[in-house]
């Protein structure tokens, strides 16, 4: 019999803690298949984040460091430095990402170092139960922004992956979504391109993922889900911002 | 024999360093340690190592922990304000038993203060300036051959123990020059790094992490830290000891201070006084049985400090309970560095 569907090597055989409607579980699922079919699970070394993907270990098989909050890609960057035969990524939150680790992004990007990013865009910090995020979206209520965000006073939502792809050093740049099954092949595509710029030594890759958060958002997983489409999708333009080899 | 080299001794650290095998090198702009981003950015890329001038204090330290997360050795210098910086990650460091090497080449302060060489940063370096409750290893050289042959013997301890270490130094050892006469690696075991990751290969997944939220899991982990801590106690003390065999006050002080108050000392034989110094060359651990065994028969201390009195609370914890500690400090800054006549004074006055 042909076996049509199985679960990705890289992934554990485990119950992950995320949350019913999450898309974090389906991104794992996506980052562990492109690890597979480019046989890159025995030299991958994953640099976990601080936010709901801190147990990066606990559900991909493949070893993996833990990062102080925002700085994955300054220890990216040192994994990768000692060890160039190894695959690299992080794997990183809005909050982490775009806030506190601004600084990190930002110059591991313009240095080109021959890593790949993947960025989890949910509009707020998960972990700590539903604050305001950089990526929040005007008029978003938040644990801290109760009566929704206002550009006047908080600035307006980041655009990471548009700052990002205006860098020299970032070969390829691009924002995904996993809401819909279209949505979710396209990533899975996005995440393979690359995950290709540093099989082939070809430079700084960065992906974003748009990711619902039903638990902070007071949604249902449905609704959560419906958001990412209508109001994310809106704001977050998907696409291919950046790809210099053009794959 | 291989030739003597005059070189200061920041130059000193980082031979010492590549003596060791250090090869990435990560760090960030500040005086007074600047020779060391540049002596690194010089020689590192023809031994095929690493050198990145990194965005911020944070960022190096942050690839430190990435490279030694793979079992490198790997470095990072800095003075006061970016040692600040780099806390948080050298306490993930400790909780995950990252071996490195931190260089502080302190300066005065609080706040911006200034480049002057100055010992404020003890009770940062030696109380685990972080949070959560931890220990860095941290040795004080006073001399040229010592910040080469400490930054080597740092390396292993950091390997041995599983411990970032740091070698604390300021601008006096850090910019004066003198003879140094390198000499390889002592050899010395080591163990396997069986915790180092690689990308998994045939074997098993390796992980490193500092989070622990099961049931005592986390009591168990500062447990296994604290033990080691008492190792390091046990076994990797050490101190200098010059002419306290009959010395009836001895003085004692680390680093910059020491030398000076070794001249003093010198002085204070010349006039026919019983004086002897001991200099603590490990500050954590700190020597606390050799000051034990030397006030058994010496009652009289005088330590003598860089700032307004840090290292004199270990001394007074350590030496015998019927032994008198006296201070003399000055907090640095221009124009504050003590002389030996000065010190040479305090002796005479508590002697
Ligand atoms: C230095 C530091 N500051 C703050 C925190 C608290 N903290 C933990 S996770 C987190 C934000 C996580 O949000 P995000 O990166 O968006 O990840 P998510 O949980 O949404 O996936 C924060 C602020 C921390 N662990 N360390
Ligand atoms: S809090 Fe939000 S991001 Fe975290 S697991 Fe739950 S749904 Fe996912
Ligand atoms: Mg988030």
């Amino acid at each position: 019999m042909q076996q049509v569907f199985k679960r990705p090597e890289s992934l554990k055989d485990v119950q992950t803690h995320y949350c019913p409607g999450c898309h974090h579980g389906t991104i794992h699922r996506l980052v562990a298949e492109a690890l597979d079919e480019f046989g890159l699970q025995k030299k991958t070394i994953g640099v976990a984040s601080i936010g709901c993907s801190v147990f990066l270990y606990s559900y991909f098989d493949i070893d993996v460091v833990e990062s102080p909050h925002g700085r994955a890609p300054a220890v990216a960057t040192g994994v990768k430095r000692a060890r160039p035969d190894s695959f690299v990524f992080t794997y990183q939150g809005d909050g982490d990402l775009a806030a506190i680790g601004t600084a990190e992004i930002i110059h591991a990007a313009n240095r080109g170092e021959d890593i790949s990013v993947i960025f989890v865009n949910n509009t707020t910090y998960g972990m700590t139960g539903g604050q305001m995020a950089p990526t929040t979206l005007l008029g978003q209520r938040t644990s801290t922004s109760p009566f929704g965000r206002k550009q006047d006073t908080e600035g307006y939502p980041i655009r990471v992956t548009e700052l990002l792809s205006c860098l020299d050093g970032v070969a390829f740049a691009a924002r995904a979504a996993v809401n819909t099954p279209k949505n979710l092949m396209d990533a899975k595509k996005q995440i393979k391109k690359a995950f290709r710029y540093q099989v082939e030594g070809k430079g700084f890759s960065f992906v974003e993922v748009l990711s619902s958060c039903p638990t902070n958002w007071g949604m249902s997983a449905i609704q959560a889900n419906e958001r990412v489409g209508k109001e994310m999708c809106d704001y977050f333009k998907l696409g291919t911002y950046k790809n210099t080899a053009n794959f | 024999m291989s030739k003597r080299l005059l070189v200061r001794g920041n130059e000193a650290i980082c031979r010492g360093a590549v003596e060791a095998g250090c090869r990435p090198y990560f760090g960030y702009p500040i005086t007074p340690q600047n020779d060391i981003p540049e002596y690194m950015s010089r020689v590192l890329p023809e031994l095929d190592g690493v050198f990145i001038q990194a965005e911020s204090e944070i960022a190096s330290i942050n690839m430190v922990l990435g490279a030694a997360s793979t079992g490198v050795r790997a470095m990072t210098s800095s003075s006061s304000p970016g040692i600040s910086l780099k806390l948080e990650s050298i306490s993930y460091m400790a909780a995950m038993e990252l071996p490195c090497l931190i260089v502080n080449i302190s300066r005065s302060g609080p706040g911006l203060g200034g480049i002057d060489a100055s010992q404020g940063d003890y009770f940062q370096a030696v109380k685990g300036g972080g949070h959560g409750g931890y220990h860095t290893l941290v040795l004080a050289p006073y001399s040229i051959q010592e910040m080469y042959d400490l930054t080597m013997l740092a390396f292993d301890l950091a390997e041995i123990y599983r411990i970032p270490a740091m070698i604390l130094g300021d601008a006096v050892v850090g910019q004066m020059k003198e003879p140094l006469e390198p000499h390889p690696r002592p050899s010395r075991e080591l163990p396997p790094k069986d915790w180092a990751l690689r990308g998994k290969g045939d074997g098993e997944q390796r992980f490193i992490k500092s989070l622990y939220l099961g049931d005592g899991e986390l009591e168990a982990r500062n447990w296994v830290l604290h033990a080691k801590y008492q190792a390091l106690k046990e076994n990797e003390c050490r101190c200098e000891e010059f002419e306290t065999s009959d010395a009836s006050l001895i003085v004692t002080g680390f680093g910059s201070a020491a030398r000076i108050a070794k001249t003093a000392v010198m002085m204070a034989r010349d006039e026919g006084l019983k004086v002897g110094l001991l200099r603590p060359i490990t500050l954590f651990p700190f020597p606390e049985k050799s000051f034990a065994t030397a006030t058994a028969y010496c009652k009289k201390v005088l330590d003598v400090e860089l700032n307004t009195g840090q290292m004199v609370e270990d001394v007074r914890l350590s030496v015998a309970r019927d032994a008198e500690v006296f201070f003399y400090g000055r907090p640095s800054g221009t124009g504050s560095l003590p002389t030996p006549e000065e010190l040479l004074e305090q002796i005479k006055k508590h002697y």
